[in-house]
Formats: structure tokens, sequence, C-alpha cells
């Protein structure tokens, strides 16, 4: 940008004509992302419109905020966004710290090929399909052949029907995203760690510091700015649980806790057809993520200075 | 980078360990010793459990190791030319939709690096706000179906969905912190033009970002179902995570509707066939991960760094 300022008005033209190349190397990407993603985003004004297909998107009538109005006077209100807040706050509160520990345990351990074992095993769940891990929870836990009931009956603990309770739901949910996920979470905190300074420690070893202390005035401050910066992340998509698991692992049994605004809105706009009302909520959460985003990310500007922009 | 840690031995190996120390160090390996094994456990039990006799696992005998040997899971398997269509189903959407996914994501991200792009700001918003913002699945679903018609087509699974924001960003910051600024200056005096010099001197340097790109997205398409549910109709074109939805979530061959020991038993071979079905569809994945796991670990690095 700067370059531009001191060259002036011709030259930028003169630039842009020079290098005709790079505009011809982002073609292909910018006609697909206008037809596929920015065209839905104008495609969501059918929030405000009765959509018909064959009137189109444009053709259709206005209806003002009847579908909004509609989404927040039902019941399902509620009881979506209560579903969908629990599980992802409850996620956040434990997916979030644990890759943390599991990278400054990481770090502590000089064994060099129990590391490296240490790390791939806990990699390896990462790489199962959403669709094999809710198989997976769905097989371990069933009450008749499952080997959760069995292994907890060998301790004397009654598991009873896990998939069929509703209020153990979310905790399955979370503590199987945890066993997927947090070794894979903790790969950028190892990074960031061996990336320290050897000469911190060392200095600290003089002052005599233990393996405690220097965890609490090394490590844990140089993580930091990327936790913020990963939790800034995690808290633009509080509203956006991941839809594929949730659905997978719902039954008639847990719906009462499982029906999160994501579910609820696929069955709404593609099991029943009802466009307008479907897109109005995917609107709605949208903007809430949007926002909260927007929020997070200036809190911690002014309280951290780190900040995504 | 993680190497670095590894390369200077550590002072307090010339200083003699306290007593906290050590016993600090054993507490830090049984734990990770127990959770190598937690993490190991759930995905050996489905490889024992798919080659034992089924009887055996309903009854909970089979928790360390195979009992009453028998093939039969996969001899059904072998039988299931739903699931052999979906695996090549997938290969194909995986193959050229790692293809395209490479055609266009890394010219852009090349592009953007350039600070001598007219416009780079303006760009490099267009590509990254989705990342934020999206008009969400039902408008996506009526462009393609009403706009487009490419419900139930092959383009569908490769195309509409192949620009990734997050790509896009990790390979720019690896073409901005590994190309020398002189290098292009160079090829302009000797009158390279941008395509050539992108295609004969940034592609050949670049082969480590290409690896963990390609390697990222042929996993995302072995993986996904999600778009083969919402834009495919016909069976014939399912992707294996389809078809393994049906078998495992939709009990396909489960006896749902028979009681008594008949069902029963019915259902004993169709968990015996899940657990076959899990093994032979992760196993691609899964062997080959330890052999470009440095690719993977790479790549979030490069994605850590602010570009």
């Amino acid at each position: 940008m700067e370059y531009r300022r001191t060259v002036g008005g011709k030259s930028t033209w003169e630039h842009i004509r020079r290098n005709w190349g790079l505009y011809l190397l982002m073609l292909p990407a910018i006609v697909i992302f206008i037809c596929f993603t920015y065209l839905p985003m104008y495609g969501v004004i059918i929030a405000f419109k009765d959509f018909r297909p064959a009137q189109g998107i444009w053709g259709s009538q206005w209806a003002g905020l009847k579908y909004f109005e509609r989404y927040f006077n039902s019941y399902m209100f509620t009881n979506t966004i209560v579903n969908t807040l629990v599980i992802s706050l409850y996620t956040l509160l434990v997916t979030f710290p644990l890759p943390i520990l599991l990278a400054l345990m990481c770090n502590q351990m000089y064994a060099r090929r129990f590391k490296k074992v240490f790390q791939v095993s806990t990699y390896l769940p990462h790489f199962i399909s959403t669709v094999v891990m809710c198989g997976m929870i769905i097989m371990f836990l069933s009450p008749s052949s499952g080997v959760i009931p069995k292994i907890m009956g060998l301790i004397g603990v009654q598991t009873g029907d896990l998939m069929g309770n509703a209020n153990a739901f979310s905790s399955i949910y979370v503590w199987t995203e945890v066993w997927q996920h947090v070794g894979w979470d903790s790969i950028m905190y190892i990074a960031a760690l061996s990336s320290i300074d050897l000469q911190l420690y060392e200095a600290a070893e003089m002052d005599g510091a233990n393996k405690w202390q220097k965890i609490f005035a090394i490590d844990i401050p140089m993580l930091v700015p990327t936790m913020v910066t990963l939790f800034i992340l995690r808290c633009g998509s509080l509203l956006g649980v991941g839809f594929e698991k949730v659905y997978l692992l719902q039954n008639d049994l847990n719906i009462a806790r499982s029906e999160i605004i994501s579910t609820y809105l696929y069955k709404m706009g593609l099991k029943s057809n009802q466009y307008s009302y479907s897109a109005a909520i995917g609107l709605f959460n949208n903007v809430v993520n949007f926002i909260i985003l927007i929020l997070v990310n200036g809190i911690s500007r002014k309280i951290s200075d780190t900040s995504l922009f | 980078m993680s190497q670095a840690a590894l390369k200077h031995p550590k002072v307090n190996n010339h200083i003699r360990k306290t007593q906290a120390d050590r016993v600090f160090d054993i507490v830090i390996y049984t734990i990770a010793t127990i959770m190598t094994l937690l993490a190991l456990y759930p995905m050996y039990f489905i490889v024992i459990a798919s080659i034992s006799d089924p009887n055996q696992v309903a009854q909970g005998n089979v928790l360390l190791w195979p009992r009453g040997f028998s093939l039969d899971g996969y001899r059904h398997l072998f039988s299931m030319s739903n699931l052999w269509q979906g695996y090549l189903n997938t290969i194909l959407y995986t193959l050229v939709g790692t293809i395209i996914m490479l055609v266009v994501n890394i010219p852009v991200a090349y592009a953007l690096s350039r600070r001598d792009l007219v416009g780079r700001g303006l760009f490099t918003f267009f590509f990254i706000f989705p990342m934020f913002f999206g008009g969400g699945l039902i408008p996506t679903f009526i462009i393609l179906n009403n706009t487009f018609n490419m419900i139930d087509t092959f383009t569908v699974m490769v195309l509409p969905f192949s620009v990734i924001s997050y790509y896009i960003v990790v390979a720019r910051t690896f073409f901005q912190t590994s190309l020398p600024g002189e290098l292009w200056d160079a090829a302009q005096i000797d009158g390279c033009g941008n395509l050539r010099y992108f295609f004969t001197v940034v592609l050949p340097l670049s082969k480590a970002i290409l690896a963990v790109i390609a390697l990222w997205a042929a996993v995302g398409h072995w993986n996904s179902y999600f778009n083969a549910m919402i834009y495919l109709r016909s069976p014939d074109k399912y992707p294996l995570q389809l078809v393994m939805c049906n078998i495992l979530i939709n009990n396909e061959m489960a006896a749902t509707a028979m009681t008594g020991s008949a069902a029963a038993d019915i259902n004993r071979k169709a968990n015996l066939i899940k657990y076959g079905a899990i093994v032979v569809s992760s196993l691609p994945i899964m062997t080959m991960y330890p052999f470009v796991q440095k690719y993977f670990n790479q790549g979030v690095m490069i994605g850590a760094l602010k570009g």
C-alpha cells in the first residue's frame, strides 16, 4: 500500500497492467467464491421473504421480520439456544484448557522415543471421521453389547442406557471430543513452547527455580498470545456447535437436550422445506456469532494487545 | 522448530535432580503412559472385536485380545457392493477434489503474499471474510439447486466448496516467510513474467506447503459426509462416509423389526460387520498418518505464525 502512495495514480494502473498474471492466478478462486459463497450471502435475503422456488430469490414476496418473529416466539427458540449454549460452553470450558496442559506436560518429557510415541498416539484419533467416531460412541455405549458398560460393570458401576439418557448427552459429546482432539489441539502450544529461548530456563535454574516454578514463570506466560488468539476464534463460534456430530448422536430419547440450532435449522429447511424460516434461523445464528467475535476481539485488543484484526 | 528443544540437552542434566523434580518426572511419565493407552485402546478394541466371535464380544469377554478368531465379518464385508462402490467414489472425490483445491488455493495464496499487488487489502478481505460470516446452509442449497442445478452431480462434491480461506492464510504465510523478495527482483530483471515465475520458481520451492495442503484436503474429502448427505440423491454416487453412516448410525443391517433370540443373533453379526467396516474405512488414513505426520505438524505451525 505504501508503494502505491508514493507512485501515484498513473503508475498504479501501470502496476496493475504489469502484474496481470497475479490477477489471473486469483481468477478461478474468485469466480468460485462469488458463485458459491458470496451469492448465497445475497441469497440470505430469503429470510425476509416468502420464498417460492418458482419465483426465485428476487421474485418472491417480501415478508418483513415474520420468520424471525416466528422463531423467537416458538418454544423451540429457548430450547435450541439453551442446548446450543450448554454444549458449546461445556466444550469450551473443557477442551480449551486441556490441550495447554497436555503441551506443558509434553514439554517436560525428555525421553525422545517415548515422547514420539505419546504424540503420535494422541494425534491419531483426530483422523477418525465424524461418522466413524459417532458409530464407535453408539456401539461402545450400547447397554446390551457395548464395551464401556462391560468395563464399568467389572468395577461395579451400572451405567444404564447412556445414549438414551438426555442428561448425559452433553457429557458424552464433550468427553469424546476431548479423546479425539486434545492431542491435535496441543500442537500449536507445543510449537510455541519449543520456540522459547533456552537461556530463560538456564537463568531460572541459576536462581534455583524448580520445575513447577519454571512452568509458571516461563512456559505459561509464553503461551498467553497463542491462548488469546485461539480463545477469540473459539468464541466466534459459540452458537456454531458443529452440526455433524450432534446430528449423528441424536435419537428420540435424547432429543430434548440434543436439538441445537444447526440441527433444528436443517430439519426445518431441508426436511420440511420451510426455506425462509430456516434461512432466518441461520442468519440470526451467524449474526450473533459475528457480533460475539467482534466483541471478544475488541475486548482482547484492549486488555492484552492480542487480536485477530 | 520442535526439533530445537530436542537437540539442545537441557541444563538440568548437568545439575543434580532434586527429590521433588524426580517425583515430578515419575508423575509426568505415568500420566503420559495412561493417556497413550487411553488414546489407543478404543482403536485397538475395534480391531480385536472385528476378528473375534461376535457372541464373545457381546458377552464382554473380548477386552484385551481377540477370542474365537473369525473372519466372518470381513467375508460379509467383501460381498457388500455398496461399501465398495462408496470406496471407489470416495477415492475419485478425494483425488479430483484435492487437485482442484491445490489448483485453486495455492495461486491465490501466492498472489496475496506479494506486497506489490495493487488491491491486496481488498482481495485479502474478500478471501478471509467468509471465515467469519456466511450465507448459511439453506441459501447455499437454494443457489446450488435452483441457480446451478448441481444437485446429485459429481461436480457438487468437488467444486463449490474448494476455496478454503484457512488454506489460503496458511500458504500465504508460508510464501511470505520462505520466499526472499530478491528472487522475484532478479527474475524480473531477466525478463521473467509473473506466471512463468510462479510455475517454474515458486512451485518447485514450495513442495512442503503443497504437501501440507494436499494432505489436509485429502483427509477432509475422505472423512466428509455432510455435503454428500445434503447434495447427493442417488445411492450409487454416495461416498464411503455416507455408506458408513447408513451402516453404523442408521443401522441398515440390524434387525429392528424382529424380537427374541433371532434378532439378538442378527444384531451381534451386524455389530461384527460394523467393527470390520470401521477398520476397512479408516485403514488408509491411519496407516498413512505416522509417515506423513511431520507435514501435518509443519502445517499447523506455519498457520500459527501471524502473517
